[in-house]
């Protein structure tokens, strides 16, 4: 299974010169060892923060899912399957989402597979989301030509335990469209946000057995750096492949599911908590009921 | 048997600074700022002399070109001659472009209808009459006012309103001033700008630390505790004294107005910034 990420750098507001771009990216993939799944960050095609400007620059997910499959067909190759996973705002009747789909493109149609809505909307210090945003309520795994798999988009990776029941509720691949912008200078070396994702992506992968693809948003918008660093991440919690920080870029990875089979064969961390979580989670919610 | 014991370390003030890594990020942010956001991809910084608009000179050199970046000297009749020649070690250092303009004449035109005015206001009337020129020759070069102002002066209120803090873009305005000096040495400023006493030159013997009553060391440590949220009995704990955190903590609180834009009575629901909302970059 191949998967590309296409870590991006929205011109803010610029649907129509970010889809270009989105096609340029498909041309390129589409030359050279095309993938059968591409991931893009959060708010791919419009950039993160804007304000008031989510209900300009939303969509309605089945409209979105068929402008990228006919993308994928005009730009790409129309002859070919491919799975594509990307992060947007989504407007639901008139209420409004940060919001990630996931699209099967087969030659004869497309098929939206799954629509997840961002249920950790950071408000506090720079992030604003939930002044324009409703919460998503629910967090499912859905099944793909290549496995289960469940979207988290940016702050829901940021709690433990949403990769923890996406896991538990069989994903073996999750994907994650993110948009985080750098702060913490200390070094050495790298931010600290940078850090602070790659510690919980490896985390994650290995304590579970799961593939984690993360798709970075990239460049500046009114002074906050978007931290790219898209990366893949195997059962085991190794990095196969980690993007640089700024400037748009493809990370490419070759990934074996049945690699998920033999990290959870001498990590059975997963069918331990499987067994355990319904006793603490029953604990939990006597004690806060 | 006596066992080893281990002892957790204090943590020191978060000021620490990666100054490679901050020198990367602001002059990737430059260029993303004037190139491909504004597409103006020339700027132009007042260059004081001291070791912000030094610091700021060096970022937009690296990030534009050395072609693309102008510095512009402003002395004042009573300004510190030296200011002028460390001005002077930048533009050499650098090899950018440079203009001297002396506004000596645009605000004692000025200031003989207000013959009165004190050292205060003359200071404010200087600043105000470089943003002026600085804003002028942005429109005749074609290039983008780069702002020098950093986090400890911008939070203690230590500028002219509406004139250091005016320009569109700026790469200091979240780095304290000892910060500022990490990424001057980190960017090879000349050791003379980088080590004297940092003085807004609007009077004369004038510097910062006289001016504000506290060394930067200690109100940076201060404001970096301050802005994390701890209080000023957690600050005292620490090492400083209660004096230096009263005067630090009274400087931020007088001066919020100072960061912002102009308050507007609001009578709508579509009040601009305040319901109507789009980012800068929109």
């Amino acid at each position: 299974m191949k998967v590309a990420i296409v870590q991006v750098k929205p011109r803010k507001g610029d649907v129509e010169a970010n889809m270009r771009a989105l096609g340029d990216a498909f041309e390129q993939l589409i030359a050279d060892n095309a993938p059968d799944l591409i991931v893009l960050p959060e708010a791919a095609l419009t950039g993160y923060f804007l304000e008031g400007a989510v209900y300009d620059l939303s969509f309605r997910a089945e409209e979105l899912a068929e402008r990228i499959a006919g993308l994928w067909r005009e730009r790409g190759e129309a002859r070919r399957a491919v799975d594509i996973a990307l992060g947007f705002y989504e407007n639901d009747g008139g209420t409004y989402y940060n919001a990630a789909l996931y699209v099967n493109v087969e030659p004869d149609g497309e098929r939206l597979l799954h629509v997840h809505r961002k249920m950790f909307l950071p408000t506090y210090g720079v992030f604003d989301e939930e002044r324009f945003l409703s919460r998503g309520r629910r967090l499912e795994a859905f099944d793909t030509r290549f496995g289960r798999m469940a979207l988290l988009i940016c702050e829901d990776a940021w709690h433990a335990i949403v990769p923890t029941v996406a896991a538990v509720k069989g994903a073996r691949i999750l994907l994650i469209p993110s948009a985080s912008p750098g702060r913490g200078f200390e070094g050495p070396g790298e931010l600290e946000t940078v850090t602070r994702w790659k510690h919980m992506l490896q985390l994650y992968a290995s304590e579970h057995g799961v593939y984690i693809i993360y798709a970075g948003l990239t460049g500046f918008e009114g002074g906050k750096g978007m931290t790219g660093s898209s990366s893949i991440v195997d059962p085991r919690g190794e990095l196969l492949a980690v993007a640089p920080v700024l400037g748009p870029c493809i990370v490419r990875a070759e990934i074996e599911p049945r690699e998920i089979d033999v990290a959870r064969a001498s990590l059975p961390l997963l069918g331990d908590l499987q067994a355990v979580l319904p006793d603490l989670l029953a604990d939990v919610f006597q004690e806060t009921t | 048997m006596t066992l080893p014991v281990l002892e957790a370390v204090p943590q020191p003030a978060p000021l620490r600074i990666d100054a490679a890594l901050a020198v990367r990020w602001l002059e990737a942010f430059l260029r993303d700022e004037l190139i491909e956001r504004r597409g103006i991809p020339r700027a132009i910084v007042g260059l004081s002399g001291g070791v912000d608009s030094a610091v700021t000179a060096y970022l937009c050199a690296h990030a534009l070109g050395a072609e693309n970046v102008w510095g512009i000297r402003m002395p004042y009749k009573t300004s510190n001659p030296s200011s002028l020649t460390d001005a002077q070690l930048v533009i050499d250092a650098l090899q950018i472009q440079s203009e001297t303009i002396d506004i000596t004449a645009a605000v004692d035109g000025y200031l003989m209808q207000e013959p009165d005015a004190d050292g205060r206001r003359r200071g404010n009337i200087m600043a105000r009459t470089r943003m002026l020129v600085l804003f002028d020759q942005s429109a005749k070069l074609g290039a983008l006012p780069v702002g020098t102002g950093n986090k400890t002066e911008r939070l203690l209120g230590y500028f002219t309103w509406h004139a250091d803090d005016t320009p569109a873009v700026n790469p200091l305005g979240d780095l304290f001033k000892t910060q500022v000096w990490a990424l001057a040495r980190e960017l090879g400023v000349p050791l003379s700008i980088v080590d004297k006493p940092p003085s807004a030159d609007l009077e004369a013997n004038q510097t910062d630390e006289s001016d504000l009553g506290i060394t930067y060391a200690n109100a940076d440590a201060i404001l970096a505790f301050m802005l994390l949220g701890y209080d000023d009995d957690a600050i005292l704990s620490r090492g400083f004294e209660r004096r230096d955190i009263a005067l630090v903590r009274s400087r931020v609180d007088g001066t919020h107005w100072k960061r912002h834009l102009p308050t507007t009575a609001m009578l709508s629901n579509t009040a601009i910034n305040e319901f109507y909302l789009r980012p800068v970059d929109y």
